[in-house]
């Protein structure tokens, strides 16, 4: 398949454009495969081409329900960020990073990632603290993080309000600048495009109804286009993670399916060319380069399927938008949307071998799964090609939780809607 | 400019009062009544906005809410509304509106340059480029950033304002029976049967005026002109006491439990609102059922040249003369696939527009409509199509070509007409996007070609051409079935109306795309063409999702409203697949692009409470600094002039340490916990025993949460038998609340205990230092405060200037300490009573930082150090864990995750370099400010101690006690602090406690 | 989404919080089996379909109450005071 590029471009614009092709196949299952990645999205994607890339594994079969990136690497607010404070978190969002400013590259396919910087606001003086001790833990692991000032701030984005008057005055911020925004349905695309080129099959409506057996062992699934063996069975798929693993018969997981809605408005000349968020609450907010602002809040805080909120969060992620931007009261939404997040019992994913002979999982990924989507590819690739994890993904284990090891980002405990 | 205003008709207009605004700076005159779109359209202006990638010149191609091409920005003041369609802004005098995305001007903008490179401007094409070199500068992502920055500036629509918006947005709850959404004939008709059912009702639409297509139909009903009957109808519901009438009003979301929310307008409409009038209200509906009569949008064609101003939806052009007396062409011509745009022909006809031709991609056009064709005096040219148009900045002639609509192919000698004006119409679309909102998946009608609204999820009904059912007497009867069946009644079906109406037959040729060279639109504002579709499907972009998301189809502000169907038909038409099978779009919340301001309401500026204690005026009045710490606002410092907050606060802990200070702690969480059960309540809620506690005593407790983390500690005060007083922290308070209850009323139901938050009932004040005792003799009556009557952690009863008070013994800051609580409204008076009292004995009051200070010295934890992740154990708080009795995490708080030696633990911190810590900082064993790496933990709070005379601080510290007596570093790259510090416990200052039991 | 509590009558979602899985069963104050405390902290069911969940009418009468929640549709289906103990086991959810 052709390599994309200006000069392939002008080529095709002169012919018409009609010699483009498909950006990936779209073949028959086979009988059976080395590896089944169960779930088309982002993180299927990304692991499906890890294994052929890093480990040569290309006997690999990608099965999606839908259409690929249905889900969340297609519903999301788009920021990419290794700002955590807990180590393994850090070191694991910061390898993502490091692929995230070299992925259009590696997968000849221009992602749009914009190292446009991510700035947590901050409204109290131990607000500040907070962040100082998250942006030190940051630079501990070698990471981009400055304290702003105020007026910094103010410089950085003129329309916002630094007024003391503020019911939330703002006391300064934590910006990652290497953070930033991709496109995500480019991902999505461009790591298809990517494995497909590597020989993977990637099959869309196809939805996994139940997983073969021999004893203990999961040695392949059952789909509505037919059986398909496999030596190795590995689970991506977010908020379908309990659905899906209880047709292997794992009735309960440290995971609660919930809804998060996003919203778009309409779109507006240049007004933010950061990504900034709330601290007296929780509002995140960027515009992409359609000019539409695109911006998110709380999960709505209770199970749900459905894709689909309800207005309280609505009202308070606006809300929250105009406390930091109040000459935004005129500009529309446009759009909103949800999406079902895979909230873990402590904020931070599983990337795991088992829990059944020939069976890897990945999920656990709450609201955040987007930037991890490289990292999490590779580490789960990795998993799968040598069942045992890698370095980076050793803490993200299944057994944590009744061991008490957690990964407590936000100390809320096992309150996935706080997470 | 010639005036296109006709001399008559135009039921909505009013022509005795003209209206005076500017467009671009030029002045114009329209009436009352007149959209901006018409007016200016009146005013024979065509062009009105350029479209989003190629900046190709556009004119208004719709007449409401789905108008994709005529955006404007409306300016009031330096506030900026941007992005609004010409055909929903109502005129007034004053008002003032400028065109967007053009540079130098909407008639020469340079960014049509774009239109020379359309082929390389191909969907997806930003996919494929713009990846920079391997290595270099400009490696990795940074390339694509520098073309970014340029593409940024290129797109976007209108200009946002960065002043603050002063415009009112306010919110109203409603509650109705039945609402019925759009005000149609269908609607109407629903309301005005819903209404005879004595239920409420609220009719809502998007347009100023209600009626919808009665208002420009041409069609009578029972004997009178629609428009008339309609205006008939709206003032029976008008005289109704249970119907209100919501128009200006666009219901934008269906949320769950038929809570559903609008939009209405208010006063944007007005050259100047009225006294206390919003610019919108929100309405937030939750009715019993909801009546869908939403009528139906018109599509476009999809042609060459498709998009040059001049070229108009058929039924929006009838509008334009029959609503608003406006001619949009003086020679025109009609394009269609379907029966509805001969009536519009007819209707401009009647208006006094020459009607050229009429163009049918029908082979067969029925005998009515041959007639009708006959009556505009138009040439028919059936089984032909425009192959392109012709003109500039507007449209001066169309091409014409003999067309087979089965293989879709063109033959012929090729005609040019002359006119300046084409209306086109391509089938109509079900309004459905509230029942799709509402969670279930339409259906597609290949004989409409559209799709129909899905079975209910929701309690909704609908009617009319939401329904697909396009006639007006078929839309009055199912409105009337609806509003009686959404009311619950039962009435006998409504003898169908005699409706007058130009002869129509609803099914479309199912012809969207007439294939031939040049751009055809489908997208008009983010100018997606027919070529785009097919691109993505080449190159395998074939679902519905994956070409709106590669082509952008459907996500400018217009939503898709007109290109959907169209884009879905080309999609389909290159698979070779029925149209379903492409797949269907799932429409979500808003309907119509809705103010933010709106959704906010009046929250924004005052998004929570402020939360102020009793004394806090008192606090202002002294000239105290103040701070927020959660919703709260609190004492910093109580400064003097030219004093640092550190020479304030270390004065303040002086003062207190030497003689004595006040600090208010209304703050803390208090919890009244009562009833027969509420010592046993208290055992299993605590780490430590309760109900050993006698009355008159208090004690410190540690509550852990069910996983063994730490969650909170206070004091707790045994005030009688069955009587406690808990205090929490104060940013915890609520939530100690909320998980108590959770375990009386799910857990535990069976103990007989109520808990009450009674934060705000009490103010307190917390007196300490070595005269505080003395203060309290001066001033408290009816009690003795000496240690046989107050030992620590006893409570009495007394007055202090009048005012009955409870106190209690007990110490945060290390000094023999008293914390005074007496009603919240006496707070001040209590207050000043004790600064009066403590005057001779050099009673200071002191802020959070002197507070901090002084815990600090004394290593007592608060919530940076109570993170969330930290044990018990972490904070030496293991003496608190009974081993007697199970309690709230006791079965958890060992498990191997929570006892593992490399786990922080609370230590102290001296600075070694006679330099101010930061909290936030870092611990390392060995400083690299260049390469800072290693962290074993980090600084919680830190204060100057006077005591010790030294920077101190606490810290959570890798296996820390271990750490005592060593000598670490304190690394705060971020602002450049690195020094060494001695790692010591946290017990600063008077370890024994000497001084508290005194 | 409107819940109907049972002390208050149907109000709106916003008033109440969400306090997770109703289908788990504290352990006895004394149980020592550190299996059955983990898998009550942190194992779900989490179906897709009728959901038995606990909400605490926080912002009205603060009581906590059973609720029978479809999370593919939203649709309550029996709403009841917590207090009077775990509903019938007809709403384990597992089936989805």
């Amino acid at each position: 398949m052709a390599e994309y590029s200006a000069l392939a471009l002008l080529k095709n614009a002169l012919t018409g454009n009609r010699d483009w092709k498909p950006a990936w196949r779209k073949p028959e299952p086979k009988a059976s495969y080395d590896v089944i990645i169960v779930g088309g999205g982002g993180h299927g994607l990304s692991t499906a081409y890890y294994l052929a890339k890093e480990h040569g594994i290309t006997n690999v079969a990608v099965l999606e329900k839908g259409w690929l990136g249905s889900g969340n690497v297609g519903r999301n607010t788009v920021t990419v960020r290794s700002n955590y404070l807990l180590p393994p978190n850090t070191r694991f969002y910061e390898f993502s990073m490091k692929l995230w400013e070299n992925l259009s590259h590696d997968l000849n396919y221009n992602v749009m990632f914009s190292q446009r910087g991510v700035l947590n606001l901050a409204h109290t003086p131990a607000q500040l603290d907070d962040f100082a001790r998250r942006g030190n833990a940051m630079r501990h692991e070698g990471v981009d993080a400055e304290l702003m000032t105020p007026a910094q701030i103010k410089r950085l984005i003129p329309a916002i309000d630094i007024s003391g008057n503020a019911r939330f005055p703002i006391y300064g911020g934590l910006m990652q600048p290497r953070a930033g925004t991709a496109r995500h349905d480019a991902v999505a695309w461009g790591y298809a495009r990517g494995a497909d080129r590597r020989g993977v099959d990637i099959i869309e409506n196809c939805e996994v109804t139940g997983f073969l057996r021999e004893g203990d062992r999961v040695v392949g699934v059952t789909t509505t286009r037919g059986d398909i063996r496999a030596g190795k069975v590995a689970v991506a798929v977010a908020g379908s993670t309990s659905h899906v693993m209880r047709l292997a018969g794992i009735d309960r997981l440290p995971i609660e399916s919930h809804v998060l809605q996003a919203f778009v408005t309409e779109s507006i000349k240049p007004f933010l060319d950061t990504v900034v968020t709330f601290g007296m609450g929780h509002c995140y907010i960027n515009q992409s380069d359609k000019g539409g602002l695109v911006y998110g809040g709380d999960i709505d805080g209770y199970n749900s399927y459905a894709q689909r909120g309800n207005l309280p969060v609505v009202e308070d992620v606006m809300s929250e938008m105009l406390a930091m931007f109040p000459s935004l009261a005129g500009v529309r939404l446009l759009r909103s949307w949800g999406g079902l997040c895979d909230m873990s019992m402590d904020g931070s994913p599983i990337i795991t071998t088992g829990p059944l002979p020939g069976m890897y999982l990945n999920c656990g990924w709450c609201y955040g799964g987007f930037k991890a989507t490289p990292a999490s590819g590779f580490c789960f690739a990795h998993t799968i090609a040598r069942d045992e994890p890698h370095e980076l993904n050793a803490a993200f284990t299944l057994d944590r939780f009744h061991r008490g090891i957690l990964i407590d980002e936000k100390g809320q405990g096992a309150t996935p809607r706080l997470h | 400019m010639s005036s296109r205003r006709t001399e008559t008709g135009g039921g909505r207009i009013d022509r005795s009062r003209p209206v005076r605004f500017t467009f671009d700076g030029v002045s114009y005159s329209g009436y009352a009544g007149d959209t901006l779109a018409s007016a200016l359209l009146a005013n024979g202006v065509s062009l009105f906005g350029r479209s989003f990638k190629y900046h190709r010149p556009r004119g208004v191609l719709s007449a409401g809410v789905d108008e994709p091409n005529a955006l404007v920005t409306i300016l009031r003041g330096e506030v900026r509304n941007p992005n609004i369609p010409a055909t929903m802004v109502e005129i007034h005098d004053g008002l003032v509106a400028e065109s967007q995305n053009r540079f130098p001007s909407l008639a020469w903008d340079v960014g049509a340059v774009n239109q020379l490179v359309g082929k390389l401007l191909s969907a997806g094409f930003y996919y494929k480029t713009f990846m920079g070199p391997v290595v270099g500068p400009l490696r990795g992502t940074r390339f694509w950033m520098f073309c970014e920055h340029f593409i940024r500036r290129a797109a976007g629509l209108g200009r946002a304002g960065r002043m603050p918006d002063t415009a009112r947005y306010e919110h109203v709850n409603a509650f109705c029976d039945v609402l019925v959404v759009g005000s149609g004939p269908a609607g109407l008709s629903a309301a005005k049967a819903a209404a005879s059912q004595g239920g409420r009702v609220i009719l809502a639409d998007l347009d100023a005026r209600l009626g919808g297509s009665a208002n420009w139909s041409d069609e009578t009903i029972d004997g009178v002109p629609a428009a008339e009957w309609a205006a008939a109808q709206v003032k029976d519901l008008k005289s109704r006491g249970n119907v209100r009438l919501l128009p200006r009003t666009n219901v934008w979301g269906y949320y769950d439990g038929n809570t559903m929310v609008a939009v209405e307008r208010v006063s944007e409409h007005k050259e100047r609102p009225n006294k206390g009038e919003p610019r919108h209200r929100q309405w937030k509906i939750r009715a019993g059922t909801v009546v869908l009569a939403t009528g139906a949008l018109e599509r476009p064609l999809v042609f060459p040249g498709n998009d040059r101003p001049g070229v108009m939806l058929a039924d929006a052009a009838r509008r334009y003369a029959n609503e608003f007396g406006v001619l949009p062409g003086e020679k025109i011509a009609v394009f269609t696939n379907n029966d509805s745009a001969y009536g519009a022909a007819l209707a401009l006809k009647k208006a006094g527009a020459a009607v050229v031709a009429i163009v049918d991609v029908r082979p067969d056009v029925s005998p009515e409509m041959r007639d009708l064709a006959g009556e505009t005096e138009a040439e028919l040219l059936a089984g032909h199509a425009v192959t392109a148009t012709e003109g500039g900045k507007a449209l001066s002639g169309i091409k014409v070509q003999r067309f087979d609509m089965q293989g879709g192919s063109l033959s012929g000698a090729e005609r040019i007409l002359a006119v300046d004006c084409l209306l086109v119409s391509g089938g109509w679309s079900p309004v459905i996007h509230l029942a799709s909102q509402a969670g279930a998946k339409a259906e597609w009608n290949d004989s409409l070609q559209a799709f129909l609204p899905p079975k209910p999820a929701q309690k909704w009904v609908g009617a009319g051409a939401f329904n697909g059912s396009f006639s007006t007497a078929a839309a009055i009867v199912e409105g009337h079935a609806a509003g009686i069946a959404a009311s619950g009644g039962t009435a006998a079906p409504l003898e169908p109306p005699s409706v007058e109406a130009t002869p129509c037959r609803p099914e479309p040729a199912p012809v969207l795309e007439i294939g031939a060279s040049g751009k055809s639109f489908v997208d008009y504002q983010h100018d997606v063409t027919a070529e785009d579709v097919r691109l993505a499907h080449r190159e395998g972009f074939v679902s519905v999702e994956h070409l709106k998301r590669y082509t952008t189809l459907g996500m400018a502000t217009d939503q898709g409203k007109t290109s959907n169907v169209p884009g879905l038909a080309i999609m389909a038409a290159a698979l070779g697949k029925p149209i379903p099978e492409v797949g269907t779009t799932r429409f979500r919340p808003p309907y119509a692009g809705v103010s933010i301001g709106s959704i906010a309401g009046s929250r924004y500026g005052d998004l929570k409470p402020e939360r102020l204690t009793p004394m806090h005026d008192w606090h202002v009045a002294q000239g105290a600094t103040m701070q927020p710490a959660g919703l709260w606002w609190r004492p910093q410092i109580y400064g003097h002039p030219g004093e640092t907050v550190e020479q304030a606060y270390v004065r303040e802990t002086k003062a207190t340490r030497g003689a004595a200070g006040i600090v208010d702690v209304s703050t803390l969480g208090k919890i009244a916990v009562q009833g027969p059960d509420s010592a046993e309540f208290l055992d299993r809620i605590y780490t430590n025993t309760f109900s050993t506690l006698p009355v008159g005593k208090a004690r410190y407790g540690l509550m852990l949460r069910e996983d063994g983390i730490a969650f909170d500690d206070g004091t707790t005060w045994r005030l009688g038998e069955q009587d406690f007083l808990m205090t929490t922290t104060t940013a915890n308070a609520g939530k100690v609340l909320q998980h108590l209850e959770y375990y009386l009323d799910v857990v535990w139901p069976e103990l007989k205990v109520t808990v009450t938050s009674v934060t705000d009932q009490w103010a307190g004040a917390a007196i300490g230092g070595p005269r505080a005792r003395e203060i309290l003799a001066a001033c408290v009556t009816g009690t003795a405060v000496d240690n046989a009557a107050l030992p620590f952690m006893g409570i009495v009863h007394g007055e202090i200037a009048g005012v009955p008070v409870m106190i209690c013994r007990l110490s945060f800051s290390g000094e023999m300490a008293f914390e005074v609580y007496c009603g919240a409204d006496w707070g001040t008076h209590v207050w000043e009573a004790l600064m009066e009292a403590g005057k001779p004995f050099g009673l200071v009051p002191y802020g959070l930082e002197a507070l901090g200070a002084m815990r600090i010295e004394k290593g007592h934890v608060t919530g940076a150090e109570i993170d969330g992740r930290t044990t018990a154990c972490d904070l030496h708080l293991d003496w608190m864990l009974s081993k007697k009795k199970p309690f709230v995490g006791s079965a958890m708080m060992n498990r191997e995750g929570l006892t593992a030696p490399d786990r922080l633990q609370l230590v102290g911190l001296v600075s070694l370099d006679n330099r101010p810590l930061n909290g936030g900082a870092h611990i390392v064993e060995q400083v690299d400010d260049k390469n800072p790496r290693n962290s074993l933990g980090h600084v919680t709070a830190v204060c100057y101690s006077p005591s010790l005379g030294k920077y101190i601080g606490l810290a959570l510290v890798m296996g820390g006690k271990s750490r005592h007596g060593t000598r670490a570093f304190v690394s705060d790259p971020l602002r450049g602090r690195f020094g060494p510090v001695e790692i010591v416990s946290h017990h600063f200052f008077d370890p024994e406690g000497s001084r508290m039991h005194g | 989404m409107l819940i109907t509590c049972p002390y208050c009558g149907p109000r709106d979602v916003s008033e109440f919080t969400y306090q997770g899985d109703g289908n788990r069963q504290r352990p006895a104050p004394a149980t020592k089996d550190l299996g059955a405390w983990n898998e009550y902290v942190y194992d779900r069911i989490n179906p897709a379909g009728d959901h038995n969940e606990i909400w605490q009418h926080s912002s009205g009468c603060r009581m906590h109450i059973h609720v029978v929640r479809n999370t593919l549709t939203h649709e309550i289906t029996d709403t009841r005071p917590a207090r009077g103990g775990h509903p019938a086991s007809r709403h384990h959810g597992a089936k989805s």
